[in-house]
């Protein structure tokens, strides 16, 4: 078979269109990706093998930094709403619909009942000092805030995320917290590191 | 007036090819796409038995493939296996330490046993990283317990 030798001709492509389109692309994702929440308090995870990604919604977290104070919070506007409702009623605390309004707001918090009217009018959040919530058993707040999530929001998953620094006791009395009232399975927030090879 | 030799007066074309340009918009949204998906937190799943006072529904286990890791202070860990008058030793979370003693009751013992207990002074990190050796090394029955006031004794009678 002889070879046909087909004549090549140079195509020189305008690539202005792809490039703008690409860069529009960018600028989407760029726009696109979700700010995180700003928490009141720095926590340094500790690193661990797994790597099961956590879900993006419907995650209650209890945040437990290095001097062991105890933060909560939960995703959902609404949800936090109605979990400041049922906690109000608990504790006898009455909340303005403006403090509702900021408290469903803020991704997560740590101050005893009766600072929180305080926290949530106070004029510059950040400098606001957060004690964490009392989980001691003579006043377990912790347990009342995860109980009154669950009822706003029964699909809710528990994660903890500690510091590499917190003392385990206040980690144990969190959990003893929580499986007090039956929650067994709960997901412990950690760093990726790579998985280091056996022999 | 002075002129300005362009060196012939050849004509340049002004055509600039865009194929660089496109790979490099490209590879910078490969980037923030994979760099977002990474920083979303990892999370290691962790199941309790149910709380129960009930002594006689707490499941008798085999002492023989039973280690007991007692997490205390600075990093130390103390491990024992079996229930009765145990030989403690301590041991540390490097490589030759704690990894080296479960993979040796790995090799040896059919489906180990491992418990898990912390003292008030351990760190939260050490409870992380042993559980996370469990992973890596491959044990697959653990549990974290209360500990218990014979396990505190022991640890403080040991003599490290």
């Amino acid at each position: 078979m002889g070879k046909i030798k087909i004549p090549r001709k140079s195509i020189a492509l305008d690539m202005t269109a792809m490039c703008d389109m690409a860069f529009l692309l960018l600028t989407f994702f760029i726009l696109t990706a979700q700010m995180k929440p700003q928490d009141p308090v720095v926590v340094d995870t500790p690193a661990s093998i797994s790597d099961t990604k956590l879900p993006d919604k419907d995650i209650l977290t209890i945040a437990i930094d290095a001097q062991s104070r105890v933060f909560f919070g939960i995703d959902g506007q609404f949800d936090r709403e109605k979990m400041l409702e049922f906690t109000a009623s608990n504790y006898k605390v009455g909340f303005t619909p403006q403090e509702i309004k900021e408290f469903s707001l803020m991704s997560s918090f740590g101050v005893p009942i009766g600072n929180l009217r305080d926290l949530l009018n106070a004029k510059d959040r950040d400098k606001f000092p957060q004690m964490g919530i009392p989980v001691d058993s003579a006043n377990n707040e912790l347990s009342k805030w995860v109980a009154n999530a669950r009822y706003a929001n029964p699909k809710l998953r528990i994660t903890i995320k500690g510091d590499v620094n917190a003392s385990f006791d206040v980690v144990e009395k969190v959990m003893n917290t929580l499986q007090d009232q039956n929650i067994n399975k709960f997901n412990l927030i950690t760093d990726l590191k790579a998985k280091p090879k056996v022999l | 007036m002075a002129d300005l030799d362009t060196g012939g007066g050849k004509k340049v074309s002004t055509r600039v090819d865009m194929t660089p340009m496109v790979d490099l918009a490209f590879l910078l949204v490969t980037f923030f796409m994979l760099t977002t998906t990474f920083n979303k937190p990892q999370t290691m799943e962790l199941n309790m038995p149910d709380k129960t006072d009930d002594e006689s529904v707490k499941q008798k286990i085999a002492e023989s493939r039973t280690t007991t890791l007692v997490l205390a202070e600075n990093n130390k860990v103390y491990y024992y296996t079996g229930v009765e008058n145990p030989q403690v030793n301590v041991t540390n979370f490097s490589e030759t330490g704690l990894r080296k003693v479960l993979l040796q009751k790995v090799r040896t013992i059919k489906d180990p046993i491992v418990v898990i207990k912390a003292k008030k002074e351990a760190k939260y990190k050490n409870v992380v990283d042993v559980i996370d050796e469990m992973a890596i090394t491959g044990v697959k029955i653990y549990a974290l317990v209360k500990i218990t006031p014979e396990d505190l004794e022991l640890v403080a009678k040991a003599p490290f």
